[in-house]
């Protein structure tokens, strides 16, 4: 009976089928993605950044870094999310993001146990910290929305791991370039809500992970 | 590189030469698939269906839950048979969804186990002895026809399909060209109705 039922899926399967073409590799996906969000975000800072000013604090090498450390993140993250959507690419890329999540982390902490401890009370900038935290979440959703457009197509079999690595990619990316418009060094409350905001993204992405099925 | 999940499983089944020989086969049958060939789709599908069998009973032991997984991998493959690249070995990506779908199963049968209690006898033994005779049984489908008539048309087409043809979710999803979580959701609502139906009519009767 139930062998009988699978004859007549594969029958009902073929007939309907339609010609398909078939994915881009991965990797390309993921550069043609990158690129254009580079073109995006390159518009809008050639419009809205203060460039010479973000060149002079990144001279010091903890932030070039810091910032080097947030873009790998983002890169590693993204292009693992291209490939966790394909159902036989190895499970192990959902690792790939971690080693310059660490430096990211790293980097920052490092920044803020040199000034913004030593800042003591006034380090604590709220006021601005906010806007950081409200930047990156801002930035973040849209781009989530459109990267979550993209990885649909591959109709990902295994959800959360994509949606982890892509909204964690994404949230790197909306702090890279928080960092131009960021004009003080990181104190421990900055970094506190810069990572709160990377969370707040990559719950919300998680758990709206049902529309990449 | 093309270690999937699920790879090794079917390498261990399978002699190193006969893999080859099936994987070429099956990359050129897939290749013109995707092209829109609905006869060497037909002939994959027909080729694949054992092989998915095989790997699916080593995720349930239970045949017919098995055969609900071949019907899942065989929807599953249908439906992301544009993730797999021409340019690599099919039967990787094969065992990559069918052990992804065995794992759902599996988990969805722990799941459910957890909460519903399955009784085999429970349906040959009411404590109403007239409810255990044929031709009460009899009268209770005539009388429960005009209900599901009284219900909308997807939902009466939904709750026929898994509970009277007993065809298996995913085909009946496949069949009626709902998604399986709509169909779901249209067998409960009729379970529902159709509780209400009953429940106004004895109301009624009385």
């Amino acid at each position: 009976m139930e062998k009988h039922n699978t004859e007549q899926l594969i029958e009902s399967l073929s007939r309907g089928l339609a010609p398909v073409r078939p994915l881009l590799p991965p990797a390309r996906r993921a550069l043609l993605w990158l690129a254009a969000a580079a073109l995006l975000i390159g518009a809008a800072l050639l419009r809205f950044a203060d460039l010479g000013s973000f060149a002079a604090r990144y001279a010091a090498p903890r932030m070039a870094l810091e910032a080097v450390a947030m873009l790998l993140t983002a890169v590693t993250a993204i292009v693992a999310a291209f490939h966790l959507s394909l159902p036989d690419r190895s499970s192990l890329w959902r690792y790939a993001p971690l080693p310059p999540l660490l430096l990211w982390i790293a980097t920052s902490g490092l920044g803020c146990l040199q000034y913004g401890l030593g800042l003591g009370p006034a380090g604590d900038r709220v006021g601005e910290s906010s806007h950081c935290f409200a930047f990156i979440i801002g930035v973040s959703l849209p781009l989530t929305a459109l990267f979550y457009a993209v990885l649909r197509r591959a109709r990902p079999l295994d959800l959360l791991p994509v949606a982890l690595t892509a909204s964690l990619g994404v949230a790197a990316l909306a702090a890279f370039v928080l960092q131009f418009f960021h004009h003080f060094d990181v104190t421990a409350t900055d970094l506190t809500l810069h990572m709160a905001a990377v969370l707040v993204v990559v719950g919300l992405a998680s758990a709206s992970r049902r529309v990449l099925a | 590189m093309h270690t999937a999940k699920g790879y090794n499983i079917i390498a261990a089944m399978a002699p190193e030469s006969q893999l080859q020989q099936q994987e070429a086969s099956w990359a050129g049958l897939m290749r013109a698939a995707q092209g829109g060939d609905v006869r060497s789709y037909d002939q994959l599908l027909r080729g694949v269906t054992p092989f998915i069998r095989n790997l699916a009973r080593r995720y349930c032991r239970n045949g017919e839950l098995a055969e609900d997984v071949v019907q899942d991998v065989l929807l599953t493959v249908h439906r992301v048979r544009h993730t797999w690249d021409p340019k690599r070995p099919f039967c990787p990506w094969l065992a990559a969804i069918a052990a992804r779908r065995g794992i759902d199963r599996i988990r969805r049968a722990t799941r459910i186990a957890r909460y519903e209690v399955s009784d085999e006898q429970a349906v040959e033994t009411f404590a109403t002895p007239a409810a255990n005779n044929d031709s009460g049984a009899l009268r209770a489908v005539e009388a429960i026809e005009p209900l599901l008539a009284a219900l909308p048309q997807r939902q009466r087409l939904a709750l026929e399909a898994v509970k009277i043809r007993g065809l298996s979710v995913a085909q009946a999803a496949s069949e009626s060209g709902q998604s399986v979580a709509a169909l779901k959701v249209n067998v409960h609502r009729a379970v529902k109705a159709l509780r209400k139906l009953v429940a106004a009519e004895r109301d009624g009767g009385d």
